[in-house]
């Protein structure tokens, strides 16, 4: 391992399936005892990287090394050091919890003594305790993708890999899945994650990285992204065409940002925020002391696809949608200006 | 969630050394036990699953048996039951193949195989463990259609040796389509196109010597009947257990009971390499 502070190191990762592209020189590097989100849309090359930095997948060109062993020339040892959770629950169905934590134990070569101790450690750790004797089929979707992280753990590795883990779920497992994540990632795991939801990476880890079409776009925190993209913004929908300019002023004072963009076609109102939820009930007090009369409200997170569109689109376009900058006339105080000028935004509020 | 961190607390050792050749070899044991474990407690849970691949051979014999029987004649004034027998057990190992495809393309589709592979268990024991288990399962499929063709009056007139001889033929024609199982359940994408493989299933069992003497079919497919592997089987255990066996003066079908052990074998040194080499593939 030396003295690597990188339990995760990937350079020039490139693999085709037949003609088609799916990692064009990736480099990755994740810190011992972080957790690094890989985002992208379908397609990207997320699976295919973990694939091949878990041993399921040999690379076409580049190096990788996990826990400080190369992954090509000696995939046995990166086993013995990583957990792979893949994209389905990969536990025995008809086995109950501690069977399964048992045959997995016993599969990492534990003896029968020390697999059913690590078992029943396990069960306790994600929550399963209760549940042990239950045949994984009544599992509920959380449950079963907790089994599957805690099979994972067995051999307390230093590298986990999750590919998509809670794809498919209900908001209730996937609360789980983080919760249980999170407690994995406090006690030293290093993690790699991929995730299609700009939210859950957002929620998990400590830096992203965004790859389109198996090359890196960009690598930042969190925040540091957020701020790269416009971070919330708020937006008010008026039922009344008059309000518009004193909605207008209202905004700007209340979030003493640059004059907020006007859609005067759709009678919209937005602007960036820094602090979203201030921002909005201080405008919605606001504008009901004035009478305004509002169709609608909200605070808009960027969506994945806007992320996209602004870090690899080259154009800069406002933060509202594509509308605006076709059908809203150009006025000189509501441009581009307004974007660089966007107050910084204070990382605590956002993590 | 609870509050205990993992990594601090009770940490498996990481290098205690499981691969010296020695090492290698008893955890390569012990991997395919460990499955083999696994495919049994599967079968005790659901033994429905033991109904359901036996109902074809079971609903064979009613059909062949009793609707069709008494209109069958096999030649030599043979007891058609006696006959159908042997041509049943062979069938039922015959269709053991989907089975095999079907559970190999479960555990792909399910991530399974991922799992495994991407820990330090053998891998041959992944593919070991399957073997060793559709063979116990095969043999207790093969005990459950003895006991209902005693029950309906099938009776081996053969030696001990030579029945015993019989089912261990049945279990090497079952053995061998493992390997065919393996490679099409890796080549086949999911569930849904695994269950079509009953299209392939269903002429290699019955365009055989199961049902009927090859003899009595239109000379071509009476060629292709005589030369299916299943046909081998069901004719070499036909003999061993002294029952009818009308069969015509052709090559194959003189040497029956070399050609039992001949196609196994065959089937087993193509497929076991196609197979592996699919799996392996998996990591392209």
């Amino acid at each position: 391992m030396g003295a690597s502070e990188y339990s995760v190191v990937a350079e020039g990762l490139r693999k085709r399936y037949g003609d088609k592209v799916a990692l064009d020189g990736l480099d990755l590097a994740v810190r011992r005892g972080t957790v690094l989100g890989l985002l992208g849309p379908n397609g990207a090359g997320k699976t295919t990287s973990v694939r091949i930095l878990s041993t399921l997948l040999r690379a076409d060109g580049g190096r990788a090394e996990v826990a400080g062993v190369d992954v090509r020339a000696e995939p046995a040892r990166v086993r013995r050091r990583i957990g792979l959770t893949g994209q389905n629950a990969a536990v025995d169905e008809i086995l109950n919890a501690r069977q399964n934590l048992r045959m997995f134990g016993r599969l990492f070569h534990l003896d029968h003594a020390t697999a059913a101790r690590r078992a029943e450690e396990l069960l306790e750790q994600f929550s399963l305790s209760e549940a042990a004797d239950q045949q994984v089929k009544g599992f509920s979707g959380g449950m079963r993708r907790r089994l599957d992280l805690a099979a994972s753990m067995i051999l307390a590795p230093q590298v986990l890999f999750l590919d998509e883990p809670t794809t498919g779920l209900d908001p209730r497992g996937r609360s789980e899945v983080w919760n249980a994540v999170r407690s994995l990632a406090a006690g030293g795991t290093t993690v790699l994650l991929t995730t299609h939801y700009l939210d859950e990476a957002d929620q998990l880890s400590d830096r992203i990285a965004l790859i389109d079409q198996g090359r890196n776009i960009t690598e930042d925190t969190p925040a540091g992204l957020k701020r790269a993209v416009g971070g919330d913004r708020l937006e008010v929908v008026l039922s009344d065409p008059v309000d518009l300019p004193q909605t207008v002023k209202t905004m700007a004072r209340v979030t003493r940002g640059v004059g907020p963009e006007r859609d005067e076609e759709a009678l919209r109102v937005h602007t960036p925020v820094a602090d979203g939820v201030a921002a909005l009930t201080a405008v919605v007090r606001e504008l009901e002391e004035r009478g305004i009369a509002v169709v609608d409200i909200g605070l808009r997170r960027p969506t994945l696809d806007e992320v996209f569109l602004r870090l690899t689109g080259g154009e800069r376009a406002p933060a509202g949608s594509e509308a605006d900058a076709t059908t809203a006339p150009p006025h000189g105080d509501r441009t581009a200006p307004a974007q660089e000028t966007t107050a910084p935004l204070d990382e605590e509020t956002i993590r | 969630m609870s509050t205990t961190v993992p990594g601090q607390q009770h940490r498996p050792p990481l290098d205690f050394d499981d691969t010296g050749p020695e090492r290698r070899l008893y955890w390569a044991v012990t991997d395919c036990l460990t499955i083999v474990r696994r495919e049994l407690t599967h079968l005790v849970r659901q033994p429905s699953m033991i109904a359901w691949q036996l109902g074809f051979p079971i609903v064979s014999v009613l059909l062949f048996v009793y609707v069709f029987g008494s209109a069958m004649d096999v030649g030599d004034g043979a007891d058609y039951k006696s006959f159908a027998m042997p041509g049943l057990f062979a069938m039922t190992m015959a269709f053991g193949f989907m089975n095999t495809a079907m559970a190999v393309v479960i555990e792909k589709e399910r991530g399974i195989t991922d799992r495994f592979r991407s820990m330090p268990m053998a891998p041959s024991a992944v593919v070991a463990g399957r073997g060793v288990s559709d063979v116990i399962q095969a043999s207790f499929d093969l005990l459950v259609m003895a006991v209902i063709a005693l029950v309906i009056g099938w009776r081996s007139d053969g030696g001990p040796w030579a029945t015993l001889g019989a089912f261990g033929l049945l279990l090497l024609l079952r053995f061998a389509l493992i390997w065919i199982g393996v490679f099409l359940g890796l080549i086949t994408p999911n569930q849904e196109v695994a269950g079509n493989l009953f299209a392939v299933a269903f002429p290699f069992g019955m365009v055989s010597s199961v049902f009927t003497p090859p003899s009595m079919m239109p000379d071509w497919l009476g060629a292709i009947a005589m030369w299916n592997p299943v046909s081998s089987t069901a004719n070499a255990i036909r003999d061993l257990f002294g029952n009818p066996l009308p069969t015509g003066d052709s090559w194959i079908e003189q040497n029956a009971l070399l050609m039992a052990v001949v196609w196994p074998l065959v089937i087993t040194a193509v497929f076991v390499p196609l197979a592996v080499r699919r799996y392996q593939g998996l990591g392209r």
